[in-house]
Formats: C-alpha cells, structure tokens, sequence
C-alpha cells in the first residue's frame, strides 16, 4: 500500500490533472449502482467497492460511475444498470464482488452483455 | 444490517437525496458509560412536522417506486434492541439531524464495520460535498475532514478512483490506531 502522506496525495491529483486531458468528453459507458436500503442491506456497497477498486486497477478512464435510490425490485438486489454507447440499459442483479468486476470488463468496458446476470425489463431473464 | 456502518451509509443517502451540502458523521463510544451515540447531521432540505412523525413509520415514504421505507425504522429497531433509541430532529430548509443511541456491550449491538467504505461510498455520489467524520471512543478519536485533502486536490474531484482509494485507506489506518 502507497503511503498516506501528503506527497502521495499530491502525486496522485498530478496523474489525475495528466489524465483528466485524454478523459474530455463523455465516456462510452455509465454504471448506476442502487443504493437503496434493500440494496445496501444486501451488499451494494461492497459491489461498489469491487467496481472502484477494479476500475482503477484496470486503468479504465471513460466509465462513468454513478448510483441511484431504489428501484422497486428489492429482492434482486444488489443491481446495477449499464448504459454501453447508444444501445439500451441493460439492468444486472444478485451482483457480487465478482460479477460486477465481470460486467464492467465485459460489457461496460466492451460492449457484450453478461447474460448470465443480466434481468430484462419485467423481470425476465434474459437468453 | 450486518454493520453500524451499512445503517449509517443509509442515513447518508437520505441526505443526499435530501440535497445536502454538509454531512456530519459523529460516532462517540463511552465504554464507561456503555453506550455508542452514533449522530448525522445534514443542512438538507428538513421535513415539516407531519413528515417527521410519519418518517419513523416503516409505511411512509416520499418515494414512488415503492410503497414502505425502511431506512430510518431499521436503524430504530437496531438501536431499541439493545435497550437504546433513535432520535430525529428536522427542520425545513435547514436541515435534519439523526441520532441513535446503543448499549455498547448488548449482544445484539452490531459492529461498527467498514466506515471507510461508507464515506467513500458517500463522496462517490457528491463529490462535491462537504464530509465530516468522527469516531471517538473514550479519549481516543479521530476526525477526517474533506476540507483537508480538498486543498490538497485543486480542483481534481474527490471522486476519482485514487483518490476515493487514498481516502479509504486513510480512513482505515486512522481506525485500526483507534
Ligand atoms: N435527512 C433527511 N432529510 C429530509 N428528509 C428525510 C431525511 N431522512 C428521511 N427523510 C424523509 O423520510 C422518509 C423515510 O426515510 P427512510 O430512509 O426511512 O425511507 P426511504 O428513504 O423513503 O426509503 P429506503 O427504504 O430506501 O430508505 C424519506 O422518504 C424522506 O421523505
Ligand atoms: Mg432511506
């Protein structure tokens, strides 16, 4: 782990300030994590976690991380929604740790959606 | 909820929600006295006095999506299950204050889990946000504060992966030495 002094705080807002250049404009994907009570209760921040600590793992700089409240499908949570360019959302649930490092690789980061978690509109799976 | 600090991320997204630009994140344990206050205040928009009597009924919600919420009736039970309390104070326009006190040594006492990702949690959704966070126990204690890596940052948001993961593990190691 980096040390947490100022010098490492400073070195990072420099990298970020160099970076933030090449990230201008819009980004190609959004991932809008629900954060309502039945989301948190089971597991949204952890899944929150997981993404952040993969996004910057993985360097990805046009992804877009945001959260909303909750969606009215509490016992599909934790969920996330993935807007990839222009194609429609496309809403995940039961996420883990693990399959939401895998939907932002995939699909956030390349465009194929993961089926296997995927929920379409009305609750259906999809595939 | 698993941790004190799952319920507390869920009071803080109702600040969000309710437009604030400062949360106030105090969590004092006494082990003398037994108890562990854990307080978030918000300068958000408050609620009228009919809105705060029925805030506390698991069936009352501003929400559309969904008919009940549970947040605040949660945390009460949590808190009155290990013989403490839950108290809000709100007022329109200027805010709204929660306060919920535990007995520290009740059995049925959650632990205070993972803070550092509540606040980072937290900054990820207003970047902008003015965040204290507090955790006392006994004449031990620390206190993070935005204003202190903001005038670091110039600028760069406080959303920014790195820096939400340099924050994190600042807020772990201060933990750890509490
Ligand atoms: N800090 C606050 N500022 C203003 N209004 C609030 C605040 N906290 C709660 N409220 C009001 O009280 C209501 C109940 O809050 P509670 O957290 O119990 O449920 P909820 O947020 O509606 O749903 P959820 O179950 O997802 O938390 C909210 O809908 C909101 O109108
Ligand atoms: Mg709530």
């Amino acid at each position: 782990m980096a040390k947490l002094t100022i010098e490492e705080l400073r070195r990072i807002r420099d990298e970020a300030k160099r970076s933030r250049t090449l990230r201008e404009g819009e980004g190609k994907a959004r991932i809008t994590v629900h954060m309502g009570t039945c989301g948190i209760a089971s597991g949204a921040r952890e899944v929150m976690n997981a993404l952040l600590g993969a996004i910057d793992e993985h360097g990805i700089q046009d992804v877009l991380v945001t959260t909303s409240g909750c969606a009215g499908l509490c016992s599909h949570e934790p969920m996330a929604t993935v807007e990839y360019r222009d194609t429609p959302p496309v809403k995940y649930a039961k996420l883990t740790p693990e399959s939401i490092v895998r939907v932002l690789l995939e699909h956030a980061d390349k465009g194929a959606i993961v089926r296997e978690h995927a929920l379409a509109i009305g609750s259906e799976k999809m595939s | 909820m698993k941790e004190l600090a799952l319920h507390i991320l869920d009071i803080a997204e109702n600040s969000l929600r309710a437009g604030a630009s400062r949360i106030d994140i105090e969590i004092v344990e006494d082990p003398a006295e037994d108890t562990v206050r854990v307080a978030i205040t918000d300068d958000g928009r408050g609620m009228d006095e009919e809105t705060l009597k029925k805030a506390l009924d698991p069936f009352f919600t501003t929400k559309d999506v969904r008919k009940v919420g549970m947040g605040l009736s949660l945390l009460r039970q949590a808190a009155r299950r290990t013989g403490g309390d839950l108290r809000v104070q709100s007022r329109p326009g200027e805010g709204t204050a929660v306060t919920a006190e535990f007995v520290r040594s009740h059995i049925d006492r959650q632990p205070l889990g993972d803070m550092a990702s509540t606040i980072t949690a937290v900054l990820l959704q207003n970047p902008a946000i003015e965040l204290r966070y507090h955790h006392a126990i006994g004449a031990d204690g620390f206190t993070f504060d935005t204003s202190q890596v903001r005038s670091v940052l110039d600028g760069v948001p406080l959303s920014d992966p790195e820096v939400l993961q340099f924050i994190g593990n600042l807020i772990r190691e201060r933990q750890q030495l509490t």
